[in-house]
């Protein structure tokens, strides 16, 4: 659906050449939910902008939906980006418009005619849930329903593409779940490809199909959502990773208890997909004469199963703790000794 | 009423009212038409807009901030010329038009150009994303984003208007300012001059309270 090809995009500025995008090869399946994550800075936002010609790369070619986007006329680009939506952090609503009359705009653009107009307004206005407010201005909705008159707004002329810069960013957790979810609810019923920047890794876990995590303009790391969490190799996308399984806390809880008792092992298990319910602590304890202490879990749900993550605390005689450990390396879980010096 | 203004001929009082709202009227359009035009452009043609382009930038904001700065007492004697051609002579409210036009309207196009300016640059990229054309984003984005403001510098801009219509009223135009000077003025009639000002006052009282309403209306924000 989307193809980058060795894309690239320099900013001339006073002070030197910005390589924002820094020769970019990306494919993007039809249907999937792909995310990109990276930290501020990164080029994401160019990147992104980049699919619908907001921004023009400086080399490098950039398809969607079967069309090179730079080889474009401005009258065929303008036609084409009624099949790339896009929504902002920001929302970027037209104040003078009320719901309704926002969620037309596009339609206007396109042409349609005034009845199948209105007519397309108020199935739009049901998809997103906000029935009864349709005469409303933005300056009177909450920032969650702002978001989802620019997600109806978008999905007005049928795109086959919706680009979310930074969309749930000015939102609450809450409220964050909640344009999740309707993201994941229009990708299913519509069949849309959506493309995601974010520099949340919990909005990855949360409703990607693959991730691409982005460093300095460049991709460095990206593959099925599960895989990346699992293996992470990049030092950058491990950091990114441990924003869904290790807050702070437990970080310095576990340096706290591995100083306390030097002599026993901490091991930090990850249970990917079906295995994330397997009883592998009850039988190390059976069948090890090993003391287990929970330390932390946590489980979380993907678009590809279930994520989980358990640190424990292993005590006993030395050859024992190694026995445990080497028993759950065989077992269908990924296995790693923490050491915090 | 005629023991306290003993020299007041209402009837040349009223006809003079009509003169001026007459002149502030036809100008108020034409600005309003011409400096909208001429903001647009202005802003249009500037760093990183739609139409960027440096030299009809620099040409269009050195014609606005030329005539801008002029003083409108001497703008009128400066268009003499020009007036003649136009309107055949220098009496009567028609005479004012074009100096009035001339001197308001890149003062109006200043007010439009920082109006569009304050517009979300994130809606217009919106817009852009949408697929909208250039006149589209003009006049379904920028200018009804803009509205508020356009009509509260419309609003100034009119009041302005007023005043540089009793000023080309000194220099023959008719209108209040014209019969304030010549029968108030010149023949020591105080109680005409006080009269005449009473009615640009309730003039412009009334300009700003519709200005003010219409701005509160419309401004969804
Ligand atoms: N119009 C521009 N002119 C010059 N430099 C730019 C421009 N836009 C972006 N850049 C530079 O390109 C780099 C990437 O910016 P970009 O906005 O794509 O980052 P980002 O990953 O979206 O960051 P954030 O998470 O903060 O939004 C930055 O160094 C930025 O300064
Ligand atoms: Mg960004």
């Amino acid at each position: 659906m989307i193809t980058l090809d060795a894309v690239k995009k320099i900013f001339q500025t006073k002070d030197g050449a910005v390589n924002a995008v820094d020769h970019v090869d990306l494919s993007i399946e039809q249907g999937e939910i792909f995310g990109i994550i990276g930290y501020s800075g990164a080029g994401k936002s160019t990147l992104i902008r980049m699919l619908n010609m907001l921004e023009r790369p400086t080399s490098g070619d950039v398809t969607v939906a079967g069309k090179n986007l730079s080889q474009l006329s401005n009258r065929e680009l303008r036609k084409a980006r009624q099949e790339i939506s896009m929504i902002f952090q920001h929302f970027n609503l037209l104040w003078s418009r009320t719901v309704k009359e926002n969620i037309a705009f596009p339609l206007e653009i396109a042409g349609v005619p005034k009845e199948e107009r209105q007519k397309r307004v108020d199935e739009l206005i049901k998809l997103v849930g906000l029935e009864g407010r349709g005469e409303s201005y933005p300056s009177q909705l909450s920032g969650g329903q702002k978001q989802r008159v620019g997600i109806a707004r978008a999905l007005a002329n049928n795109p086959k593409v919706l680009l979310c810069d930074e969309a749930t960013s000015a939102l609450d957790p809450k409220t964050t779940d909640s344009i999740l979810n309707l993201l994941v609810e229009i990708n299913q019923k519509l069949d849309l490809t959506i493309v995601l920047i974010t520099h949340e890794m919990h909005v990855i876990r949360k409703i990607c199909h693959r991730v691409a995590v982005m460093e300095d303009g460049r991709i460095v790391e990206q593959g099925p959502v599960l895989d990346v969490f699992r293996h992470p190799k990049e030092f950058i996308t491990k950091d990114f990773v441990k924003q869904i399984t290790e807050p702070e806390e437990t970080t310095d809880m576990i340096k706290q208890l591995a100083s306390e008792k030097p002599q026993s092992k901490i091991v930090q298990l990850t249970f990917v997909g079906g295995n994330a319910e397997q009883p592998v602590i009850t039988d190390v304890i059976r069948k090890f004469d090993v003391q287990v202490n929970i330390l932390q879990g946590k489980v979380s749900q993907t678009q590809n199963g279930p994520y989980g993550t358990l640190f424990i605390q292993l005590e006993g005689a030395d050859q024992e703790v190694d026995e445990a450990v080497t028993y759950m390396n065989g077992q269908k879980v990924e296995v790693e000794v923490i050491s915090y010096e | 009423m005629n023991n306290l203004f003993p020299n007041v001929d209402w009837a040349q009082m009223w006809a003079s009212t009509g003169e001026t709202l007459y002149m502030t009227a036809i100008a108020v359009l034409a600005t309003f038409i011409i400096g909208l035009f001429l903001g647009l452009a202005l802003f249009l043609t500037g760093k990183g807009n739609l139409w960027e382009n440096k030299f009809f930038n620099f040409v269009i904001a050195a014609i606005v901030n030329i005539f801008r700065s002029i003083p409108f007492i001497i703008l009128i004697i400066l268009l003499i010329p020009l007036t003649l051609f136009l309107v055949g002579s220098m009496l009567g409210a028609n005479a004012a038009l074009p100096a009035l036009i001339i001197g308001a309207a890149p003062f109006y196009a200043r007010m439009v150009e920082i109006a569009l300016r304050e517009v979300d640059k994130g809606v217009i990229e919106a817009a852009k994303s949408m697929g909208s054309s250039n006149s589209q984003i003009i006049f379904k984005v920028l200018i009804p984003e803009s509205l508020p403001a356009l009509i509260s510098g419309i609003t100034v801009t009119s009041i302005a208007l007023v005043g540089y219509t009793a000023m080309a009223g000194v220099v023959g135009a008719g209108g209040l300012g014209n019969l304030a000077f010549l029968e108030g003025f010149q023949r020591t009639q105080n109680d005409v001059t006080f009269v005449a000002t009473v009615i640009i006052l309730i003039i412009v009282f009334i300009i700003q309270l519709i200005g003010d309403n219409v701005t509160r209306t419309i401004d969804k924000r």
